[in-house]
């Protein structure tokens, strides 16, 4: 063992320990500090720690008397643990174990008080609290845990007992520090963690069965039945060789059930995939969980567990000569904190936290101080895509977000935050690429095909665990895309089942699931990105955005914003990009990262944004949105057309915040609306454009047909009759000719199609029919 | 063996010395002056060919704790470990306390003190290593040459050894006429060695090679069975190594192609370890709980199935063809442009070649080339630049010839595999590694490929019916592997795009399922009435030096560096607009990308290092040409898109 705590007599208790003046209550073991024997002591002045030999607990006088091998007090530490607790307030505090806590008051004096009315003898306290009360406190607690979080408890429980001398508790209070600044990622353990208090985040993957571990071993005299108990020192017993009693060598057998056991489960951890570096297996720890902590976390579980970092070297074998060099590593867990947890039912603000240093909130401030941040971002994303400006910075803000809103006490729920666009367009414009793109970028992100996914890969399914043999609830691409991105590609090959689960999830953003007896609601505050492709291979500019790709309007209408992505033919476009793609073929890996801002940069700008950035609307602002909403509706309205309903204005709403957060900027303002405004009538433009007049009909999205359109077929309906009857009684006419003399009579250009449509519209009113290549008139 | 080489057949003799000499002089550094040493020493001329290496040699034939050198693949990365990098051991002859290095060790001496002051904790990486997977079958034949002039007696059997099989037969038919008794003897001990590992230490005591003799590979293959080596590639065979890593195990990823020199361990007593535990499962020991046996099984398997690889120095391996020099950067450029003049004349033979091959399409014959030297040669942030799966549709029906169409790229390329995509292969095999917590191992799959292997799609061989689960996953990953170069590992809880560089090449009759970059329909020129026949003269015709050439032309046209000058760039972007003026129709970006690609991969294919204006010219001719052909096939097969 590396560690000099190895010296010293294990079982020596100190006579006086301050636990006896704890009346009554039995103080339980700490299996995950090791033994609770109390560790030797030093003088510090007459001897320093690193000298040798266990003469050095024999110096039992003077004032500065330390834990030998640390520079830990006792007493001092002890005060200064019970100064903590008494005097410590965090008034900022947002962690949800303080809930429902004064924040005015010491903290842990409310937490003891709890422990009097509850009586679950666990205390648990942050490290951060001790560090920002006294850094010197901290730094012993972190190297010497081992021997600090003892004389924790023991200062705990004299507070505790002076204070609620009448509680009764089922043992004695027990510290559980958590959040140790000390190591964050599993990657960065090395052997100087050994011994040390530790915090490390990761998933859980297996856990084992309950292991009974012995605490105290019982030992009866064969000869004379005495009996003696050894207490367990880091998985050793101390077998008693003579008998005290009757002084007979080796007499003493164990006794099973008479020793004491406490229990252990052994738990793997792995790295979460964000801490992994690229092309990097994740690596994974040990952890063993004592007493009530066992079966605290199933697999998959995503945790923060603070404990101390063991290495135990491979046992000796008397019958071998040599012994393999490598020690075992685990970590003791002390405290287990779900990062998840709340995953289903609240915010997670937890999880999305990412630790940024100073000089990264540094640089991202400085970037968004920069006039034009917004176009510097835009053009960061997918450098290898070729301008499309427009849709990048659609993207763009959809990858910000808007604020969330809660309007539950008012009953109308969660309102979405969450920007949904659909791409479309012709085959190979990079559609796929910009949603690979965006998926790889944004931390929870899912990438489906259309093609190949199913409603229950998106949604959730209902299978049964192999090992545990009972349903347990899978979650799909939706549900996992929470808080994230989801990008379906060929959104327009999904079958009608499949699509028809998004509608729930576009707008309230929740999955209903009524499955084998699951019933339940899950979140899925995701925001779609969907790419599409015309149904003609492609697309047909004469038709409107419904007719190109075949989806159901009332599916369109949740995408706040629709992006055609067109070739667009002209010369002068065509240079720039055989210009870039030419260039994206030879320039050296250098000249790129120049031009464009790092990827890494724009996710931590991206994850700044949305953890710390919360825009509301200024008045100013309202007023330009509800300005903006008028004029949209006014368009249309001269021409019998509604241009603009109530959700195109909570899409404003929602871009004008994300262009907010862009900038870093708490207050949405005229600039956030001007270019919500822009962003959305492009679209608009793009997507809602009646091929036939050249304006922009929002009811082609929301009911699939423009206005115009529907009044053009029925005027064509109306001339085609009155030229029909004007033909007098001729029962049947030829096809072809009735569309010649149609032709003739009118002035509009009149397409194969509009006359269809139009003999199907006098159809419909039963007064002809057609067969082949007659029309036949009915009645 | 000169007494130079001790660096060889001693090396941790070398590192003990350098460690002993360190010990008066604390800041010496001397675990970097031992890496540089070994390092100097195997840049030294030549220097590296004389160390023996694991893929080719038997293990039996190694001696244990010498240098060899292993050309491997990272197939899985275990988690760090912590180990005695200093030691304090108590002689116990002389009751002394001796300070040991612990270093490139798995085990410690006797007598260790593990309450000492001095102990130092040192971490190491573990990474477990395979061999390349798909190696051609003619690397054992170059390999063999190559060591021709340096065979040596005995005691260094490692050069000696000539991996072919007829030569194994021979070698054995030998040790018969001449050693009957020995022989017998080993069949003797053979049983013993398993029984025991006493008896396997002694025998490693005495370090002569009867021990191993005794694992003769008849045994190996059978203990193989017990323990799944986790090779990506069924039938696989080669011997798979646990590599510990001292510096920079960073700078390693996964699927790396790798020569890692180090120092051998077969110690027996690490096998030995493994069985006491099972035996004696005290119920406090609690290294016990850790591991499940499946655990074990994969994380300490036998030493002399799987033997420790201690690494001194690890070079990545831009290609693992080994009729090119391996040496040094410096070195390869001078080559590579030696060899660039006589690659037009190569270039032109090999065209000859591969138009028979395609049933006389010369034009398919140009494109196969520049399938074969392609390469990702940069990521732009999630578009992988420079690959080119080409789809060979219009393969002939007849049963065996997209199959002896493989066996003559296999014997072109260094590393290839065949994967015919029946429904059976694709439902049931394992494509996508995955890990297994269990075991705690990631589980290789069939795309678990190092770079450039050639990955031959064979979809004539696929057959109506359904995908299940497993075969809807497989077809996504082959078509990710395609579009992105890039596949997800199932890791269970999560996945995890892992890039890759793999040459895709599928035949088909039809238009393939599977997307592709390039697809061109062969127009046979000649119908042999034999197709097989007509191939295997073909196959059977080709000389061993033309076949050499052929395949050092692939790979070093694969190594060559390339650019555009300003002026092509101008002059192609003309080009471009020229072309959507006339018809925009006619000309996508994606088209642009294309031939951007053939224009790089016909120039690299020259032998030429930028794009001239002619390279352009042609790369849009056979672009052309191929456009033209498609344009006719679509005419002809009405249904096809």
């Amino acid at each position: 063992m590396s560690s000099p705590l190895m010296y010293g007599t294990p079982s020596s208790r100190v006579e006086g320990t301050p636990r006896s003046a704890v009346r009554g209550t039995p103080a339980r073991q700490r299996p995950d500090l090791g033994s609770v024997r109390k560790a030797p002591e030093v003088d510090l002045q007459s001897e320093p720690p690193s000298a040798d030999g266990p003469a050095a607990s024999e110096t039992n006088a003077g004032q500065r008397l330390v834990i030998w091998g640390t520079d830990v007090n006792v007493g001092t530490c002890k005060e200064k643990f019970q100064r903590f607790l008494q005097r410590f307030i965090d008034p900022t505090s947002s962690e949800d174990e303080n809930a429902g806590l004064d924040l005015n008051e010491p903290l842990y004096m409310q937490k003891l008080e709890e422990i009097s009315v509850v009586g679950d003898p666990v205390l648990n306290v942050s490290c951060l609290h001790v560090q920002s009360f006294d850094a010197e406190l901290y730094r012993q607690l972190i190297c010497y845990p081992q021997e600090v979080i003892p004389t924790f408890d023991m200062a705990v429980n004299e507070l505790f007992f002076e204070r609620f001398p009448d509680s009764i508790l089922e043992y004695q209070i027990q510290v559980r520090p958590y959040n140790a600044l000390k190591t964050r990622n599993m990657r960065s353990l090395n052997p100087e963690d050994i011994d040390q208090l530790i915090t490390i985040s990761g998933m859980v993957i297996r856990t084992s069965q309950l292991i009974p571990e012995m605490q105290e071993a019982f030992f009866q005299c064969q000869v004379c039945a005495f009996t003696t108990r050894v207490e367990v020192d880091r998985g050793r017993i101390a077998e008693p060789a003579v008998c005290r009693h009757c002084n007979t060598t080796h007499s003493l057998a164990l006794v099973h059930n008479r020793s004491v056991f406490s229990d252990k489960q052994m738990i793997k951890i792995q790295e979460s995939p964000e801490d992994m570096p690229a092309g990097q297996t994740p690596h994974t720890t040990i952890v063993y969980g004592h007493n009530d902590l066992v079966d605290k976390v199933q697999p998959g579980d995503r945790i923060n567990i603070t404990g101390v970092y063991r290495a135990v070297p491979m046992r000796a074998n008397p019958r071998q000569s040599s012994v393999k060099s490598v020690y075992k590593t685990h970590i003791d867990a002390i405290h287990f904190r779900k990062t998840d947890e709340k995953r289903l039912h609240g915010l997670d603000e937890d999880s999305e936290q990412k630790l940024f240093t100073e000089d990264r909130v540094q640089t991202l401030k400085e970037l968004a101080g920069k006039p034009d941040v917004y176009e510097r971002l835009s053009s960061a994303l997918a450098p290898s895509i070729y301008e499309h400006e427009d849709i990048k910075k659609g993207i763009l803000l959809q990858l910000f977000g808007g604020s969330r809103k809660d309007f539950s006490a008012t009953g109308r729920g969660n309102f979405r935050a969450d920007v949904n666009i659909l791409l479309c367009g012709d085959p190979g414009t990079s559609k796929s690429q910009l949603l690979q793109y965006v998926f790889n970028l944004v931390p929870r992100g899912q990438y489906t095909s259309g093609k190949g996914s199913s409603a229950v890969g998106l949604t959730a399914y209902v299978t049964k665990d192999p090992e545990t043999r009972q349903l347990v609830l899978q979650t799909g691409a939706l549900v996992l895309s929470d808080n994230g991105i989801c990008c379906i590609d060929e959104f327009d090959k999904m079958s009608d089942s499949t699509r028809s689960v998004l509608h729930e999830v576009m707008e309230q953003q929740t999955l209903s699931i009524a499955k084998a007896g699951i019933i339940c609601q899950l979140n899925a505050r995701t925001s779609v990105l969907a790419a599409a492709n015309p149904i003609e291979s492609q697309w047909n500019p004469k038709k409107t955005t419904i007719e190109n790709i075949q989806l159901p309007h009332t599916l369109l209408s949740r995408f706040d914003l629709i992006f055609l992505m067109l070739d667009p033919q002209d010369e002068a476009y065509d240079r720039r990009l055989a210009h870039h793609l030419v260039s994206l073929y030879y320039q050296s890996e250098e000249q790129i990262e120049e031009e464009f801002l790092d990827m890494a940069v724009l996710r931590d700008y991206i994850a700044y944004a949305r953890t710390y950035i919360n825009p509301r609307l200024s008045e100013e602002a309202s007023q330009t949105l509800i300005e903006a909403y008028v004029d949209m509706r006014k368009i249309g309205s001269g021409r019998g057309m509604v241009s603009a309903y109530p959700r195109q204005l909570e899409s404003l709403i929602r871009l004008a915040e994300a262009h907010a957060k862009v900038r870093f900027s708490e207050k949405v303002e005229n600039i956030d609306v001007e270019e919500a405004r822009r962003l959305h009538r492009e679209a608009l433009k793009q997507s809602a454009t009646d091929p036939r007049t050249g304006f922009v009909d929002i009811s082609i999205l929301t009911t699939g047909m423009s206005a115009t359109a529907r009044k053009r077929r029925e005027d064509i309906a109306q001339v085609l009759k009155k030229l029909i009857q004007s033909k007098g009684k001729t029962p049947a006419m030829k096809y072809q000719q009735l569309l010649d003399d149609l032709r003739g009579q009118s002035e509009t250009a009149i397409t194969k199609e509009l006359f269809d449509e139009a003999l199907r519209a006098l159809a419909d009113e039963d007064y002809l029919t057609v067969t082949g290549k007659t029309v036949r008139l009915l009645a | 063996m000169p007494s130079s080489h001790d660096w060889i057949n001693n090396p941790l003799g070398v590192v003990e010395g350098m460690f002993a000499a360190s010990q008066n002089n604390p800041n010496s550094g001397w675990e970097a002056k031992a890496v540089e040493f070994f390092k100097d020493h195997l840049n030294e001329k030549d220097a590296h060919t004389w160390v023996p290496s694991l893929n080719d040699v038997p293990l039996h034939y190694l001696k244990p704790n010498s240098l060899v050198k292993f050309r491997c693949l990272i197939q899985d990365m275990f988690d760090p470990e912590f180990y005695m990098g200093v030691y304090e051991a108590v002689n116990p002859s002389t009751r002394d306390k001796v300070l040991r290095c612990g270093k490139y060790k798995d085990v410690t001496e006797c007598g260790v003190d593990f309450n000492s002051k001095n102990t130092v904790t040192a971490e190491r990486q573990t990474f477990y290593c395979v061999p390349i997977p798909g190696e051609s079958p003619w690397f054992p034949l170059i390999l063999s040459h190559c060591y021709a002039g340096l065979s040596q007696a005995r005691d260094v059997p490692s050069t000696s050894y000539a991996p072919a099989r007829q030569k194994r037969s021979y070698e054995e038919d030998d040790d018969m006429d001449t050693q009957p008794q020995k022989q017998r003897d080993v069949g003797w001990i053979a049983p013993l060695l398993s029984a025991g590992p006493q008896t396997a230490s002694e025998h490693h005591g005495n370090g002569d090679c009867k021990r191993q003799e005794t694992e003769a590979p008849s045994s190996q293959v059978a203990s193989a069975s017990r323990v799944d080596l986790n090779f990506p590639l069924p039938g696989e065979k080669g011997p798979s190594c646990l590599l510990k890593v001292y510096e920079d195990w960073d700078g390693f990823k996964l699927n790396d192609a790798v020569e890692v020199f180090g120092i051998l361990s077969v110690s027996p007593a690490l096998s030995a370890l493994a069985d006491e535990k099972d035996a004696s499962s005290s119920l406090l020991d609690p290294a016990d709980s850790m591991e499940t046996a499946e655990e074990q099984r994969v994380h300490s398997p036998p030493a002399s199935l799987v033997p420790r690889l201690h690494m001194l120095y690890a070079k990545p391996l831009p290609h693992n063809n080994p009729l090119l020099p391996a040496a040094a950067c410096e070195q390869n450029s001078a080559y590579l442009s030696s060899t660039r003049s006589e690659m037009a004349t190569v270039r032109t033979e090999l065209l000859a070649y591969f138009t028979h091959i395609l049933l006389g399409d010369a034009l398919a014959a140009e494109y196969l080339i520049l399938h074969l030297i392609s390469n990702v040669y940069h990521r732009h942030d999630v578009l992988p630049l420079g690959k080119f799966t080409l789809n060979l549709s219009g393969c002939p029906t007849e049963a065996s010839y997209t199959e002896r169409f493989y066996q003559i790229i296999q014997q072109l390329v260094p590393s290839s595999y065949y994967l015919g995509m029946t429904l059976q292969n694709m439902n049931q095999m394992r494509l996508v590694p995955k890990k297994d917590y269990v075991a705690n191992r990631l589980v290789s799959g069939a795309l678990q490929l190092a770079r450039n292997t050639s990955l031959f799609l064979d979809e004539s061989r696929l057959e109506q019916g359904q995908l299940d689960t497993t075969g809807v996953r497989n077809v996504t990953a082959l078509g990710n592997v395609i579009s992105w170069q890039k596949f997800d590992y199932d890791f269970n809880y999560h996945q995890m795009g892992i890039p890759c560089n793999i040459n895709v090449l599928i035949a088909s009759e039809g238009r393939s399922l599977l997307p592709s970059d390039c697809r061109i329909h062969l127009q046979s020129q000649v119908a042999p009435s034999d197709v097989e026949e007509y191939l295997r003269s073909i196959h059977t015709q080709s000389q061993a030096s033309q076949l050499n050439k052929f395949r050092v032309y692939l790979s070093v046209a694969r190594l060559l560096d390339y650019s555009i000058s300003d002026e092509v760039t101008k002059s192609v972007e003309d080009d471009f607009v020229e072309m959507r003026k006339d018809d925009p129709q006619s000309i996508s970006a994606e088209d642009l990308h294309r031939m951007l690609v053939v224009a790089r991969l016909l120039s690299l294919s020259l032998g030429q290092t930028s794009l001239s204006r002619d390279g352009w010219l042609r790369a849009k001719h056979i672009e052309a040409l191929r456009r033209s052909r498609m344009e006719q096939h679509k005419c002809v097969n009405g249904n096809e898109q």
